[in-house]
């Protein structure tokens, strides 16, 4: 495989995830439950830096980007996406079976999906989602393929078939170095992903470049995946209720507006 | 299933110093072993950290597993899992727990692959269900939900639990433990992943956000680092620290240690004024708890204003400047109100 990836360079899996956008998921103020049909969706933003962190590796090293998600078939239109913002090729792991699968079985089933792809060098996942946000699946694949791993990457440099990853941590930012094949989970906000080009799009529009594969096309069993598969089940979900606020905008002009302020939050006692 | 006993923590190292996030752990999973009837126990991998495990005792461990090996001075992926997965299989534990750490987190979530079981992430909350389970509570959908996770079926059951949730348990100086020395065996392959540079931020500012009681916080709205300097005098004014959304900590603008959010600190100030931070969810995940919040916001349609007591639509250029002005000029009229000091009876 090091003679391949030399002569052309290197084979890069990125994992997404296809999300509800955080930021238009609203609570049902009758049943209290979070409303998830007729949700946009989007890939999951630091996936986004990984894709990029991707791309920016393959202008410097060359080698092929494979996009790699698990999910239902509607999960296509994020791996389209990013065949169009320039990887080369997707594959979606898809089957019924494979619903309710928690951190255990995703990091399987991508593993295996890893291992029928062959010959791949670099895993990038996202540090984590913005819908369950574990951050285990990453570790978890590594964990399952027994290879190196490097969290929190907000930047990775290819030397001498190692790589070496920029990784941040609270008190600091270190650089660890791990031999190849690897699994780099990205920071995220740690480059500007681009946007689909028309190429990217007219591509994607000849169709053929994502290819399904169902649980038996990797081997697993059905008491491997799902919720068989899972040694956690989500027992119950509540919806927080935030504490409710006073809500009151001073509408005045700066002066008043500020001076209303400092004497409402001396009135609650919260300043001096 | 052969039988599981015991509630253990994973103690962090680091600096020579155990980690908050794992102290504080400490006191929780306290809580869990006396309701489940079990021992606690510590595991504490590093170099040069028997100290540490005194510590741990006096803050509510009764047994502590030491692994001393001068390669696992700094934390690295592979070691630190084979360490874990050793002394699973040997002592067959009941619960593990992690601090939400990012080394916490790498671990956790290596360790439970590779010893097929389950992993819940984030606690925020932890209970004991009728049937003896644990119930592993946290937040989901950036904060929007909170889950409630089992693992019935599989042992151990394990969780990481998020960093400043949890109170910091009082140190009993008299409480006695045992400490066991543990040998682990590595292979090669464990040691492949090496530390090669770091570069600290500045963590003194991490004490300041976790206390503080006002906590001034900055956003993207701010434009620029220099920015910040506006906030620490309102910030010093009100006897308050600065923190920020994770925007300007993407930027380098600010430190890591200032972050509040999800991927960042949970707060509880008293006080919590958000300059120029739109409001996302996992910002909101980290400070809605603070008593009292104001937003200053130019956009009147940012989700903040959703979460805000108190707020005013505006320029932060000109509210800013103004709330300095007008506290500075409240207590330079409150120091000549202010009655001269009397002459101390003789
Ligand atoms: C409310 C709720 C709470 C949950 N809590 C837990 C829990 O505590 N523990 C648990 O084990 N499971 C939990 N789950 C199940 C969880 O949705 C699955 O484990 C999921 O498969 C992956 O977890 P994640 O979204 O946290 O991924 P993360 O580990 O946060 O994702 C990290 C990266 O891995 C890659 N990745 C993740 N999923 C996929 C995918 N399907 N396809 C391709 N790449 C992917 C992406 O690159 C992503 O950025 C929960 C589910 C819900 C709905
Ligand atoms: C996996 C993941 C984890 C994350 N974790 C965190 C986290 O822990 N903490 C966190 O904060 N974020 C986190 N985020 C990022 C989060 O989604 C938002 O991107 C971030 O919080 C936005 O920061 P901001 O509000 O400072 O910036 P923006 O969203 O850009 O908002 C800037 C605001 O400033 C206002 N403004 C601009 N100029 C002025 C002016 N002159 N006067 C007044 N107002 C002005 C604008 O109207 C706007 O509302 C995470 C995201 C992901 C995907």
């Amino acid at each position: 495989m090091t003679d391949t990836a030399a002569k052309q360079g290197l084979r890069i899996v990125v994992c997404l995830k296809q999300v509800p956008k955080a930021q238009e998921l609203q609570v049902d103020p009758v049943t209290k439950t979070l409303k998830r049909v007729g949700v946009p969706s989007e890939i999951n933003p630091p996936d986004q830096n990984a894709l990029e962190m991707a791309l920016l590796l393959r202008e410097q090293h060359g080698g092929e980007i494979i996009v790699l998600s698990m999910g239902p078939t509607s999960f296509d239109e994020s791996l389209e996406r990013a065949i169009a913002m320039g990887a080369d090729r997707g594959f979606l792991v898809t089957d019924r079976n494979l619903g309710g699968s928690d951190t255990v079985p995703t990091a399987l089933t991508l593993e295996r999906a890893i291992e029928k792809i062959g010959g791949v060098d670099l895993i990038l996942c996202g540090e984590e989602t913005t819908d369950a946000s574990t951050g285990h699946v990453g570790p978890g694949i590594a964990g399952h393929m027994d290879i190196p791993q490097i969290t929190y990457c907000s930047g990775v440099e290819i030397v001498d078939r190692r790589v070496r990853g920029v990784r941040m941590i609270e008190d600091g930012a270190e650089t660890w170095e791990a031999p190849m094949p690897c699994v780099v989970t990205v920071d995220f906000g740690c480059n500007k992903p681009r946007q689909p080009t028309l190429t990217g799009k007219v591509r994607v529009k000849r169709g053929g470049l994502v290819q399904h594969w169902s649980a038996a096309d990797l081997g697993l069993e059905p008491s491997q995946i799902g919720l068989k598969g899972s040694p956690t089940i989500v027992a119950k979900v509540d919806t927080v209720q935030l504490p409710s606020r006073q809500g009151q905008i001073f509408q005045e002009e700066p002066t008043i507006a500020v001076s209303l302020l400092l004497e409402a939050l001396r009135r609650d006692r919260v300043i001096p | 299933m052969a039988e599981h006993r015991g509630v253990w923590v994973f103690l962090e190292a680091r600096n020579g110093a155990l980690r908050d996030v794992s102290v504080q752990l400490i006191g929780e999973a306290r809580r869990i072993a006396d309701k489940r009837g079990a021992d606690l126990t510590g595991i504490l991998p590093g170099w040069n950290v028997e100290p540490l495990a005194r510590q741990a005792i006096e803050c509510g461990c009764d047994r502590i597993l030491l692994v001393e090996d001068p390669r696992l001075e700094f934390y690295t992926s592979r070691p630190f899992t084979r360490v874990m997965a050793t002394l699973r299989w040997k002592y067959n534990p009941e619960v593990i727990l992690f601090g939400a750490s990012k080394n916490g987190r790498d671990l956790g979530g290596r360790l439970h692959a590779a010893i097929d079981t389950g992993l819940a992430a984030d606690c925020v909350r932890f209970d004991v269900t009728e049937e003896g389970f644990l119930d592993m509570i946290r937040p989901a959908f950036g904060g929007k939900s909170l889950a409630h996770i089992h693992c019935e079926e599989h042992r151990p059951q394990m969780a990481s639990a998020r960093w400043n949730v949890f109170p910091m348990p009082p140190r009993d100086r008299s409480r006695t433990g045992e400490v066991v020395r543990e040998t682990v065996v590595f292979e090669p392959a464990d040691f492949d992943t090496k530390i090669v540079g770091f570069k600290p931020t500045e963590t003194h500012e991490t004490r300041k956000i976790d206390d503080a009681k006002i906590l001034v916080s900055g956003g993207f709205g701010l434009g620029d680092p220099k920015n910040f300097a506006l906030l620490e005098e309102l910030a010093s004014l009100l006897g308050g620290a600065v923190a920020s959304s994770r925007k300007p900590v993407d930027l380098g603008w600010v430190p890591k240690a200032l972050q509040v959010g999800q991927t960042g600190k949970t707060v509880r100030p008293s006080l919590y004024i958000a300059v120029g931070i739109s409001g996302a969810v996992q910002h909101l995940a980290g400070m809605q708890e603070a008593a009292k919040i104001v937003a200053i916001n130019n956009d009147p349609k940012a989700a903040i204003f959703e979460i805000a007591d108190y707020g005013i639509v505006g320029d932060l250029f000109q509210l800013i400047p103004e709330a300095i002005r007008q506290l500075k000029a409240f207590r330079g009229q409150a120091e000549s109100a202010r009655p001269r000091e009397a002459t101390p009876p003789s």
